[in-house]
């Protein structure tokens, strides 16, 4: 139980801090601190595998979005703080806050949890894959269409049609 | 007897249980981890020093030089000019240990001092699911495979951090490149390993090593590399590593003689030290995963080679592919950014991809009968060498064979 308080205290801390913080890249570096909080819980709740998966896309490939986009996105170093809150842009902040808490609260309440004594059976990761490649295919194969078309999306935007090696010659 | 049961297999884990056993219960476990923390960091840290020295020596006869060879062992006047330069390496440490730590007056001070803790930190944990022996793994984990990768994902993070920190845009700007080389090279380092994964059937590290014992026809062992998929995953994985660990050829991020060492541009003393610390952690980590995933972990070569511990095995590799990476830095020449992320796009990646489906074909034809053997081999080598050619070949079109102008 303490460690499941620390981990909290850990995560939300962190998150705090990232929104009252006026420089963009101590922000999103703290947001990392709190997707590995997350990533602890996944843990400390005995789901090995998603916690390792969050690190590896959250703190690894996630973070890295964040802080290009922050770098591509400011001009100088001097752009990177945010000037203070405005009162537009508390109430816009609280209402989209307050959004995404009703919906997250409704779907935690709305979904039903089986009635499992704790401490039983954790998962292996073999039995997580069978279920993926079994029961839940057509997710995996809608989740890898939509990631692929994304991909190739991405390279068509970036892609520029010019032949570099006629014009080297 | 039995070979796990004997002496100097279960030697190791019967003496840290002789040092903790008279503690009370509860301490047991908690001075187990420490000892075998102790042990990691220790180990790896003494063979970071003699890998420095190693390089330079290996380096040194490579360009027909001597290498360090003065320098003798503090306190024994006698050992100075005999000893291969044995002392070089605490010589190195000290030198960096009480340089002037400078840090920019600009630079971002928590983050410019938080990035090589947090690379130095990363890359250690790394090291906590290889299995170093029969019975040594520091941390038995289901998911290890996974855990190992994402231990090493959180290493693009301090790069990031040292270079946005030290305000500086050459700092910054190796940073990107560093980065985007990172990134590159994950997605063939991650894919050569899916097979591997495939046909164990399990992402525990011990498992892996498990599936790749016994031998066919009682002396060729079952390691991944002796099949036609797991050479060809064996040698992207470590072309993968070596981009991975910033070794040359792949050393751009750095690049001492052009980009003023990259991302470390503001670093000095033993922050720098830190780096390098990391860097070689890295090499090391990725080779024993390497060693694991591929050669068979601590399993033997030959079975009348099975007297040999299990650990003394595991490093032997270990030392083999440690040394192999710096021939390797000794032969080639750097690549250039371009050419970098061409190599890890249009090259490694389709090949890594095409081994997937040659896996495949692999565990599928698993069970053929007799002389259909020789057909699964001949169809599996197809698969690897047909798909090499062709993609080898469209990419060097019209590139190679490189005319010279200037030189003969």
């Amino acid at each position: 139980m303490i460690a499941l308080i620390v981990i909290a205290l850990l995560t939300l801390g962190t998150a705090a801090v990232a929104m009252s913080l006026r420089n963009l890249i101590h922000s999103a570096l703290l947001l990392v601190g709190s997707w590995a909080g997350i990533a602890a819980f996944y843990l400390w709740a005995g789901a090995e595998f998603v916690a390792f998966a969050q690190v590896l896309v959250y703190v690894g490939a996630v973070s890295m979005i964040v802080l290009f986009a922050v770098l591509l996105t400011r001009r100088s170093r001097a752009d990177l703080n945010l000037s203070p809150v405005s009162v537009r842009r508390l109430v816009g902040s609280a209402f989209s806050a307050a959004a995404v808490l009703g919906i997250l609260f409704g779907a935690v309440i709305g979904s039903p949890l089986p009635q499992q004594s704790p401490g039983t059976a954790t998962t292996t990761v073999k039995q997580l894959g069978t279920t993926l490649m079994n029961a839940h295919i057509a997710g995996v194969l809608i989740v890898g269409v939509i990631l692929t078309v994304a991909l190739i999306g991405a390279v068509v935007l970036a892609a520029n049609d010019r032949d570099y090696r006629k014009e080297q010659r | 007897m039995n070979a796990s049961e004997r002496f100097l297999e279960t030697a190791p884990i019967a003496l840290r249980e002789w040092l903790t056993g008279r503690l009370p219960a509860p301490w047991h476990w908690f001075a187990n981890s420490l000892i075998t923390i102790a042990l990691i960091i220790g180990l790896f840290a003494t063979l970071f020093a003699l890998l420095t020295l190693a390089e330079r020596k290996v380096l040194g006869r490579v360009q027909n030089r001597p290498g360090p060879n003065r320098t003798g062992l503090p306190f024994l006047k006698f050992t100075e000019g005999k000893m291969f330069g044995l002392g070089q390496p605490l010589a190195d440490g000290i030198k960096m240990l009480t340089k002037e730590d400078i840090v920019p007056r600009a630079a971002d001070q928590v983050l410019h001092f938080l990035a090589p803790v947090a690379l130095l930190a990363f890359s250690i944990l790394t090291f906590a699911v290889i299995p170093y022996g029969r019975h040594i793994i520091p941390v038995e984990l289901d998911a290890a495979v996974l855990y190992f990768f994402a231990a090493g994902a959180a290493t693009e993070l301090a790069i990031f951090m040292a270079g946005w920190a030290s305000h500086n845009k050459y700092s910054l700007l190796a940073a990107m490149r560093a980065l985007a080389q990172l990134i590159s090279y994950e997605l063939p380092l991650l894919l050569s390993m899916v097979p591997v994964i495939m046909l164990a059937g399990t992402l525990s590290t011990t498992g892996i090593v498990a599936a790749q014992g016994g031998f066919k026809f009682g002396i060729i062992a079952h390691w991944n590399v002796f099949t036609p998929w797991g050479f060809a995953a064996f040698v992207i994985f470590m072309i993968s590593a070596l981009a991975e660990s910033n070794r040359s050829p792949f050393d751009l991020p750095e690049a001492e003689s052009e980009l003023i060492a990259g991302h470390l541009t503001e670093y000095s003393g033993f922050k720098y030290a830190l780096f390098f610390m990391a860097e070689y952690f890295g090499m090391c980590a990725l080779s024993g995963m390497a060693v694991t995933l591929f050669l068979g972990g601590w399993q033997p070569l030959v079975p009348f080679l099975d007297f040999i511990p299990s650990y003394v095995w595991f490093t032997a590799k270990l030392l083999t592919l440690l040394v192999s990476f710096i021939w390797i830095r000794a032969t080639f020449p750097r690549l250039r950014i371009d050419q970098l992320t061409r190599l890890a796009w249009k090259f490694l990646v389709p090949l890594a991809l095409v081994n997937l489906g040659t896996a495949a074909f692999w565990a599928l034809t698993g069970n053929l009968p007799g002389l259909l053997q020789i057909s699964r081999w001949v169809g599996a080598i197809a698969l690897v060498v047909i798909p090499f050619l062709l993609i080898g070949r469209r990419l060097t079109r019209g590139v190679a064979p490189r005319t010279y102008r200037f030189a003969d």
